[in-house]
């Protein structure tokens, strides 16, 4: 890395360290990557994650024994909830990643190219962000039936576009500086241009956009276990878990209550990670 | 007693690096009907002393320590933000430099100087023309005519129907007639004008300096003229203070210190302007660089450029050597004048 | 403009309503159905035509008011949409509203406090506000202010024992004024409270974060140094002047929200009982039942441009620079 890219790194660290609320960030989210990978580990009712019921112990308060209570099968709460968080971390990682990864390709054609395919590939583009995300979302799960791989894919259908519109610019940016006029006029070929030079001078704003849409990911996967369509049951999922919980409110709200706050605590860490994360990247942008 | 009285006033200011003596003692007094041209390079403290008067500087990164400022007997050091506040627009008018960025661009120009007389007026409704229990609508009516009226006072022609314009629709040197129709709305007493001529035209330049020369006339308005161009001085100033990094070193009637500089910066100053009468590719330069505020030299601060000075000169601030009536300079070379 | 992003969209949806996998005609006609049975179902409602005349009789229907039929609710999508989108719209309003009245004052507040303890609270405050998922958020409100408390309604738009004002224009507060009956505006608005709250907090948040950024650097302008130069109050500067300057930047994020307001809607509508467009396009979605899904987004499609429409005249009015002519 040059010099100068290596000290503002370094001043945004520091930027990053001094600033308490995106320390926070890192927390909850170290402590998230903590308990879902050692999830199973840590649960200490696996038989319920994996669809066991115990009906001699519905709907208990939260107690020694059970620290989130019970719900109405007599699956233990806690357990659930910290499965969950595996299930909510892989889906909202996928989300990004493949939303990024198809956003990056149509954006970096659309803005290498130019000309026609640009324009054709961007008119397409903005028709799918005139499109509601959430029931284009909900509409592609639905078809494809049940199961995390295909919600994951439905919701990546609905957010590559901001990656694509924001690739486009970037490398259209990009594409008038001198290095890769340089590039060119000594003879590389246009997948080496994109590949060793101007995709790795925008990978900044890319992962910024990754970190900052990383809790807006898990709330969606959430929203749609939610309404009902996605993931099924056994499979642990914060918002499913809170539609079954609805129906017991007031009394047994505990079965509510702790996937609700596990949603919330999730995506708040996550999203002052990315608020952090983008002082760091990105001086210029200013709080 | 002068109107303005400005008395040995000392100003740091924090910044990253630390804390810079941007002022160190400095003392000047502008009156009634007197054009006080303040000249020196940039950084050299000018800007903000004409800030320092109206108490605009925040005050953390600011630090006052010592000095005082008398605006009309009254030390505005002590006073608080709501008594500046008063005097602000109603008894000292400012106008800056850049006519394009001054203006708030979103608002019609006769709603921002309607506001400013209204501010006036609230304090002294005789401004206004009306008397103390007048109804806000009526003040309201009262400031748009008035504000029409200084429109036109500035040579904005048909100023009842430019006062309900946006300021991207008039130009460069209509929008600083304007700012000053807009300071003076108030019917200040001083003017601070920071810098009013340098955004603007040579050609522009000549008409707007001639419009403020014409209103000191007919207001007896004081006025603080910040710049860096002793061309305009030269026009318009009826005396001149010479800056040098937080210092004054010359101050007097213009005729007088043009006429006979006595201080080497001042003399380099003038020196270094081009003339008719200058060889063509001999431009007159001074050695060396201002200094660090930082770390700033110890007694007279133009003395490590200076070909005059000797070991006496870092040892303590020059004291003031009067040259005439109306002159004065402060250098440890120069000796009294009988 | 708008004419062509609608054809689009039309064009759009009704490509992936048929690049989804699954078959409707299938669904419609029944489990036990032969394949002849379906044949003949898919010939009278016509999917057995090239792709290109289907799109053709959809969109010619679409321009003359027939949006197709709702398998499930068995009435025309058209018709649906008239009861179930004003609605969704009011909710949409009543979150608005409050996230714009509250958020534009917070936003100029925080940045006139900057880096003070005001300002720090409202920072956290919005990025808790946008990490809350309203869903959860309309329960937590529903167990405080209605079940443990019981000073607001639980669900619904209307006590269901009471008859609603006579329907004009479908927001049933508005059509309560129409009607005179001050006692229907506020049951009305009381069912109308909490399911707003919850939709507004993210909208509120991130108009706070926009007028505080912007107004952090309109404060920084010359025009602004002028201002206080001549002796306007900060009350006056930060309130009508500042707050004039700052303002556009939120104009874009509040287009944006009500576009996203719309189609995240059921969120709210699931937990509040609320009859809209989400719970509508959702049991269709479930069932397979096409045109109702088609027919919301389209909705969606139209109102979001009508709104952007508006933002833009809006802007005009904020700055006068950007005005024809």
């Amino acid at each position: 890395m040059s010099g100068s890219r290596w000290l503002n790194l370094q001043r945004g660290f520091y930027r990053f360290r001094r600033s308490w609320l995106s320390m926070v960030g890192l927390v909850i989210v170290a402590a998230l990557v903590l308990v879902a990978l050692l999830g199973p580990a840590l649960v200490p009712h696996p038989e319920h994650v994996a669809g066991g019921i115990n009906t001699t112990a519905r709907f208990l308060p939260p107690s020694a024994r059970a620290w989130f209570g019970t719900n109405e099968l007599g699956q233990d709460v806690f357990s659930l909830t910290i499965a969950g968080s595996r299930v909510s971390l892989l889906a909202g990682i996928s989300v990004v990643v493949l939303a990024a990864a198809f956003g990056t390709l149509v954006g970096a054609i659309a803005g290498y190219y130019g000309g026609w395919l640009d324009e054709a590939l961007m008119r397409f583009t903005d028709l799918m962000l005139t499109l509601p995300s959430l029931i284009l979302a909900m509409a592609v799960a639905a078809a494809m039936g049940p199961g995390l791989g295909n919600t994951v894919f439905a919701i990546a259908l609905s957010w590559w576009p901001g990656f694509a519109r924001l690739v486009r610019g970037e490398v259209l940016a990009k594409k008038a500086d001198t290095f890769v006029i340089a590039a060119r006029a000594l003879g590389a070929g246009t997948p080496r241009i994109l590949g060793r030079h101007i995709l790795p001078n925008i990978a900044s704003p890319i992962i910024i956009k990754m970190s900052l849409d990383m809790g807006f990911a898990i709330l969606t996967v959430a929203s749609l276990g939610f309404v009902g369509i996605g993931v099924k049951p056994p499979t642990p999922e914060w918002g499913s878990l809170l539609s079954l919980a609805r129906g017991y409110l007031p009394d047994y709200w505990w079965t509510a209550i702790f996937p609700g706050a596990a949603i919330f605590l999730a995506v708040f860490g996550f999203n002052l990670l990315g608020d952090g994360l983008r002082d760091v990247l990105d001086p210029r942008a200013r709080r | 007693m002068a109107l303005l009285e400005i008395d040995n006033l000392h100003l740091a200011m924090r910044s990253f690096d630390g804390e810079a003596q941007v002022l160190n003692g400095i003392t000047l007094s502008v009156d009634k009907g007197e054009v006080w041209g303040l000249v020196g390079e940039t950084g050299c403290g000018k800007s903000v002393t004409g800030l320092s008067v109206a108490r605009l500087l925040a005050s953390p990164p600011a630090r006052y320590f010592g000095g005082a400022i008398r605006f009309d007997g009254q030390d505005l050091m002590q006073a608080d933000e709501a008594t500046m506040r008063r005097l602000r627009g109603r008894r000292i008018g400012m106008i800056f430099q850049d006519p394009t960025t001054n203006l708030n661009p979103v608002f019609r120009i006769g709603e921002q100087m309607i506001d400013v007389a209204l501010h006036a007026g609230a304090t002294d409704p005789a401004i206004l023309g009306l008397a103390p229990g007048a109804s806000s609508r009526a003040r309201r009516r009262a400031a748009r005519s008035l504000a029409i009226r200084m429109l036109d006072r500035v040579g904005i022609p048909k100023a009842s129907e430019r006062v309900d314009d946006y300021p991207h629709q008039f130009s460069g040197g209509m929008r600083q007639r304007v700012l000053i129709a807009m300071a003076l709305i108030g019917k200040p007493d001083l003017l601070i004008a920071d810098e009013p001529t340098t955004a603007l035209d040579v050609s522009v330049q000549a008409q707007i300096l001639q419009l403020l020369y014409d209103l000191v006339g007919e207001e007896r308005l004081a006025v603080l003229l910040i710049t860096h161009n002793l061309g305009v001085v030269a026009q318009i100033c009826s005396h001149v203070a010479v800056m040098y990094a937080g210092n004054i070193v010359e101050t007097g009637d213009v005729r007088a210190v043009f006429k006979r500089p006595a201080h080497p910066y001042t003399t380099a100053l003038l020196a270094a302007v081009p003339t008719v009468h200058s060889v063509r590719g001999a431009l007159q330069d001074l050695p060396g660089a201002v200094p660090d505020l930082i770390h700033p030299p110890s007694g007279c601060r133009f003395a490590p450029r200076c070909r005059l000075a000797t070991p006496a000169c870092t040892q303590a601030l020059p004291a003031p050597v009067r040259l005439g009536p109306q002159h004065s300079v402060f250098c440890h070379a120069v000796t009294e004048v009988a | 403009m708008i004419v062509p992003v609608l054809l689009g969209l039309s064009l759009l949806v009704f490509a992936i309503s048929h690049l989804l996998p699954g078959d409707p005609v299938a669904l419609a006609a029944g489990p036990q159905a032969t394949k002849t049975e379906i044949a003949a179902l898919a010939h009278e409602l016509g999917t057995d035509q090239p792709l290109a005349v289907q799109y053709w009789s959809y969109l010619t229907g679409l321009l003359s008011g027939d949006w197709g039929q709702s398998v499930l609710t068995r009435r025309p999508v058209l018709a649906d949409l008239r009861i179930y989108l004003p609605a969704t719209l009011e909710l949409v309003v009543a979150a608005m509203a409050l996230a714009i009245a509250i958020g534009i004052p917070a936003g100029l507040l925080s940045a006139v406090f900057v880096d003070r303890w005001p300002d720090y609270l409202s920072r956290i405050l919005s990025l808790g506000a946008i990490s809350m998922p309203r869903f959860f958020l309309g329960l937590l409100l529903q167990l405080a202010f209605a079940m443990q408390l019981g000073w607001l309604p639980l669900n619904g738009r209307y006590p269901i024992i009471e008859d609603p004002p006579p329907f004009v224009t479908g927001f049933l507060s508005l059509d309560a004024i129409l009607a005179g009956d001050a006692g229907a505006v506020w049951l009305a608005l009381a069912h109308l409270a909490l399911p707003a709250i919850a939709m507004s907090l993210s909208p509120l948040a991130t108009i706070t974060r926009m007028m505080r950024s912007a107004t952090i650097e309109v404060l920084q302008q010359d025009y602004v140094l002028t201002e206080r130069a001549l002796g306007l109050s900060r009350r006056l500067i930060i309130f009508k002047y500042v707050a004039k300057n700052a303002m556009s930047s939120s104009l874009t994020v509040i287009g944006l929200y009500v576009g996203w307001l719309l189609g995240g809607s059921v969120l709210v509508e699931t937990v509040f009982d609320w009859p809209g467009i989400g719970l509508y396009a959702t049991k269709a979605i479930v069932t397979q039942d096409f045109m109702p899904v088609m027919g919301v987004t389209l909705a969606i499609g139209v109102v979001f441009v009508l709104v952007n429409l508006v933002i833009d005249l809006l802007y005009g009015v904020l700055n006068p620079k950007v005005r024809l002519g």
